[in-house]
């Protein structure tokens, strides 16, 4: 069973993301949308967390937020993906599981 | 697919209502079904029809109220959550004692059974919040 994780939050705010990653199993896929998607910048003191993880899980953030946020996709960590509304719909309906991380 | 939306953050806060919103059209556009969408505490401030933003401004509540009616989607409103924050419809006016209502196109109140109903009867429920 696999499940999609989706986490709201930037990193520099909460601690969404690590509660997150210190519950989800390994195979799991992690969406980063709205502040979150700052989480998903290569370089910042976070990188490094979602770098060491890329082997447990799936990561991807939500390109229209990032772009809201002025963020160019070629800062984004390289291995995160990159996916608009539509990919995020086909994430959730490939997973069998949905949990928000607010 | 058939989908469920719980939403539980207002209008103009964050950013849920907004993700909400672009999820649904999004999953809409690729064929599938959102049978219901739940808003829950300060959710429910999605719902008044009195919300006026400035001209250049997204309307959330319009916005919602429309795309329910095209694609027949059930807004529904938690009572509990409703009554607190001042979202009232014509029976719950009555049953009140308000002098009027507020509820707009397409929504209607009712209780957290429908958030439960639709965790049966939808394949996903995707939550947006704060």
């Amino acid at each position: 069973m696999t499940m999609l994780h989706t986490v709201n939050k930037s990193p520099f705010e909460r601690n969404a993301l690590d509660s997150c990653m210190s519950m989800a199993n390994k195979g799991s896929k992690i969406l980063l949308i709205e502040d979150a998607v700052v989480g998903a910048v290569d370089k910042n003191t976070h990188a490094e967390k979602i770098k060491g993880a890329m082997s447990d899980y799936t990561f991807y953030v939500l390109g229209p937020d990032l772009q809201a946020r002025g963020i160019d996709e070629g800062n984004v960590i390289d291995g995160v993906n990159v996916v608009d509304y539509a990919g995020y719909v086909d994430l959730v309906a490939e997973t069998d599981n949905v949990q928000s991380w607010l | 697919m058939k989908f469920g939306i719980l939403v539980t953050e207002g209008p103009y806060q964050h950013q849920a209502s907004d993700s909400a919103l672009q999820f649904c059209r999004a999953a809409l556009e690729k064929g599938h079904e959102v049978m219901r969408v739940f808003f829950y505490n300060d959710g429910v401030n999605n719902s008044t029809r009195y919300t006026t933003p400035p001209q250049d401004d997204r309307n959330i509540v319009n916005s919602w109220s429309e795309l329910a009616e095209k694609h027949g989607i059930d807004l529904v409103v938690c009572v509990a959550a409703a009554q607190r924050r001042g979202i009232v419809d014509e029976g719950e006016a009555q049953r009140n004692g308000k002098d009027g209502n507020n509820i707009a196109e397409g929504f209607r109140i009712s209780g957290l059974g429908q958030l439960v109903e639709a965790g049966i009867q939808c394949d996903r429920i995707v939550t947006f919040g704060d």
